[in-house]
């Protein structure tokens, strides 16, 4: 209900986004009724604005302040992070593509270590505050990133788990 | 007595005009803008109230949770009725909560809600409850608000003295207001003198989980066993219950069971229960009753019918039951903070009977007895009184204390709540209700630390205090601020029907422990799908299982074909979100039964059975997201000779 409230708000800015850059990108598309779209994904594959903003120094609003990664992975924690994923963010994700929300393969090159954590432990602060979060869950229709109340140390595993996927 | 039944019509005559002349005044003089009352009630927006109050909801058979000194309700929580919006008794869960010895009982009259208690202060751990009709206490989880165990009472029949807890909780004590044949028999009865019997239950509460158990019966005389109070401090390991029908009728009550001038509290001491019983002195009898427990992790109820309970003869061991006299059909029996006075409301009288309970032992020392009732000792009634409040008002009914040395009495005839002093038996003030007051509630007013700053009034008629909403109208509580010498009411609310008694406690003791969510690890219910690899359909003959999934904002599997008419279909679906305040519903074209309302973590299980071919839609019943209207799928049904294998799918993959 919370969430609801908070998209609407999203979903209105949005709209005056729109109607302040003339044409909305969705219109640029011809509609086809009755067809069945050959998108590889069940959802709009239409190029997101969000892929496009890399920033490795924006470190997210949340808990982790500062996270400095060992050179190498630690595979043992990698693999607990690919069973938390899986229990808990598969719904959502898939590793390779996009889904509910966006695949996580590459993100590390894309975000920081920080921003990742923090997204993962504070979706709804962040989709408020952090203007990359919030271009995300414009970009994936409004479906919010689940608070799915993992630990710091269940989220370290999963960011682990993220560096294995290149 | 006779001469009290023929100014009962006077009575209710003078209580009628007094009624109408209080409330023109209070229109005229004391609306809430005349007083500074709108503002105590107030919470702000976002901001939360003081204390928790447990309503029970009467005959409709929930538990509702109000705000104070708000009024605002927040939950209703189903109890002894199944409550569709949130599948209770529906689902296939749930539905073991409410098996009796006598089946499926999907509803019943919920009275007394009582909070446990540690040490004699209320602890917030659970609220006990009772059903008076098909007899059962329930016990309500106050981390989670939902009722997580039911036991039923066997040897009782109108289970209303009851749900009271001792001041650790050693024991939910239970007392039957009806009297009957113990062993139930095909007998006269017009033979109920002598024959019929009463039986107070005590049902142990273990410290850890709150498992409950009945641990013995008190078997009785054939009165009727009307409300109960523990002792505590001092008095903690006794127990009284008011009775009334003392002249055991079985026919035209109003009348008959009102020719005594005198009948009883009944002390029991259930220590000297305890050591009868470890001499061996209870005797087990065969008894069949339902005890019903719902688990937490595994999220499902199962319902265990139990075959004897122990029973301990009051007529044969001595010590274990005092009677004292006390006027007029007692109705509220009520025990102070300190735990010496036993006050008797007798409903026929305009008096307060209070006894001593430290006179009460002198006289059992002393064995100044005046006779016995099969057995059990009759203490004089001038030995054991304490104090008589003197022409209080007119049917007297219930007693709650402020832990400052007030008793607070309701009046139903002349529909008033007065204030009392504890010792010199003085009126202190008195206010009216609107109308037709019952029980009264002070937070912890049954404890050895009552709140002591609101008292909130039950009423059982409103008549003109609310927009008619034709013959049926709202009933309503009344809150009253007690924090001063004088009483002043304060607000007027409506209450889901009927508000009996209630049970009220500080937020903070409890709100610190609600639960947010259930974790999915810990998740242990046969047919749950804790990720959406592990969703499938399974095929048992024509049972069908489906494992599902929800999360915001899609179903897994959400098409899903090969089911055939004839079929049983078992939609077995989990909530994946683990997070705050997100549950999920659903319901399919057709189903039988209610929907599902599943909390973040939480498995829950209903059932279809297709009739017609066709693809039939199910979707989210509750509003959980931006994209909630398309959180939807389709169930393909196909004819019941129809080869179509099981499959399914969510998106494209």
């Amino acid at each position: 209900m919370k969430y609801y409230l908070m998209t609407l708000v999203f979903f209105s800015s949005f709209l005056f986004l729109n109607c302040g850059n003339g044409t909305p990108e969705k219109n640029s598309e011809s509609i086809k009724i009755g067809t069945t779209p050959k998108s590889e994904s069940p959802v709009s594959s239409q190029k997101t604005d969000a892929s496009a903003m890399i920033d490795l120094n924006n470190k997210g609003v949340g808990p982790i302040k500062n996270l400095t990664l060992e050179s190498s992975i630690d595979e043992a924690m990698a693999l607990t992070g690919q069973e938390h994923f899986r229990t808990k963010c598969m719904a959502c994700h898939k590793p390779d593509k996009k889904f509910i929300g966006p695949a996580p393969t590459g993100i590390l090159e894309r975000r920081s270590p920080e921003w990742i954590m923090n997204m993962i432990l504070n979706p709804q602060e962040m989709v408020e505050k952090d203007p990359i979060a919030r271009q995300l869950l414009i970009d994936h229709n409004g479906s919010p990133m689940a608070n799915q109340s993992l630990t710091e140390e269940e989220a370290r595993s999963i960011l682990e788990y993220f560096r294995t996927l290149k | 007595m006779k001469t009290t039944l023929k100014l009962i019509p006077f009575f209710i005559a003078i209580a009628f005009f007094a009624s109408c002349d209080k409330t023109s005044n209070t229109n005229k003089k004391k609306g809430a803008l005349g007083t500074n009352a709108a503002e105590k009630v107030y919470v702000a927006p976002g901001e939360y109230d003081d204390y928790y109050a447990f309503v029970s909801g009467g005959f409709s058979g929930q538990l509702s949770v109000y705000g104070l000194p708000s009024g605002r309700l927040f939950k209703v929580i189903p109890v002894f009725s199944q409550d569709a919006e949130k599948a209770y008794g529906y689902n296939e869960e749930t539905k073991p909560m409410l098996n009796t010895s006598h089946g499926f009982v999907p509803w019943d009259d919920a009275h007394h809600p009582d909070i446990s208690q540690t040490n004699g202060s209320l602890d917030g751990r659970w609220v006990f409850i009772n059903g008076n009709n098909t007899p059962r206490i329930a016990k309500v989880d106050l981390t989670t608000f939902e009722t997580t165990e039911i036991i039923e009472l066997p040897n009782s029949a109108g289970n209303h003295s009851s749900s009271f807890v001792t001041e650790n909780t050693e024991y939910v004590v239970a007392g039957t207001r009806f009297s009957v044949p113990i062993p139930q028999k095909d007998m006269p009865i017009k033979e109920y003198k002598g024959n019929f019997k009463g039986s107070l239950s005590f049902i142990s509460v273990d410290p850890e989980d709150g498992g409950m158990d009945l641990k013995f019966q008190i078997l009785m005389p054939g009165f009727n066993y009307d409300l109960a109070h523990p002792g505590r401090g001092a008095s903690h390991g006794w127990f009284f219950f008011s009775t009334y029908n003392t002249e055991e009728a079985s026919t035209l009550l109003e009348v008959n069971a009102s020719q005594n001038d005198k009948d009883f509290i009944a002390a029991i001491n259930w220590k000297k229960a305890e050591e009868y019983i470890k001499e061996g002195k209870g005797k087990k009898v065969p008894a069949r009753y339902a005890h019903n427990t719902y688990n937490e992790n595994t999220h499902l109820a199962t319902s265990t019918m139990m075959e004897e309970v122990l029973t301990l003869d009051a007529s044969e061991l001595p010590g274990l039951v005092y009677l004292l006299p006390t006027p007029k059909s007692p109705h509220g029996c009520d025990v102070d903070p300190s735990g010496e006075y036993i006050v008797g409301s007798g409903k026929l009288s305009a008096n307060l009977t209070v006894h001593s309970f430290t006179k009460m032992l002198a006289a059992i020392e002393a064995k100044s007895f005046e006779g016995d009732a099969y057995g059990i000792p009759i203490l004089k009634f001038e030995d054991v009184l304490a104090g008589v409040v003197d022409q209080a008002g007119l049917g007297p009914l219930h007693t709650e204390f402020d832990g400052k040395g007030n008793g607070y009495t309701s009046f139903f005839i002349s529909s008033e709540v007065v204030k009392w002093k504890l010792g010199t038996w003085e009126v202190i003030d008195r206010q009216p209700c609107y109308y037709s007051v019952g029980h009264i509630m002070i937070p912890g007013g049954n404890s050895r630390a009552p709140f002591g700053n609101y008292l909130l009034a039950m009423n059982k008629i409103t008549k003109d205090r609310y927009l008619p909403t034709g013959p049926e109208v709202t009933q309503s509580a009344q809150l009253y601020d007690i924090s001063g010498e004088k009483m002043e009411l304060l607000l007027d609310f409506p209450t889901v029907g009927e508000p009996h008694y209630a049970a009220g406690i500080a937020a903070d003791i409890v709100m610190k422990n609600s639960k947010k969510i259930f974790k999915l690890e810990e998740n242990e219910h046969p047919f749950a799908a804790k990720s959406e690899a592990e969703t499938k359909v399974v095929r048992d003959g024509k049972v069908v299982h489906i494992y599902m999934t929800t999360i915001r904002s899609h179903f897994a599997p959400d098409n899903i074909e090969g089911i055939k008419v004839g079929d049983k279909v078992y939609f077995h679906v989990t909530n994946l979100e683990q997070d705050y305040d997100v549950p999920h519903g659903v319901s399919i074209i057709g189903a039988n039964t209610s929907e599902l309302l599943i909390m973040p973590g939480q498995t829950e299980t209903f059932v279809w059975e297709p009739k017609e071919v066709g693809v039939w839609p199910f979707y989210c019943t509750d509003f959980c997201s931006a994209l909630h209207q398309e959180m939807q799928g389709y169930v393909r049904v196909s004819p019941s000779n129809s080869a179509l294998p099981l499959s399914w799918s969510v998106g494209e993959d």
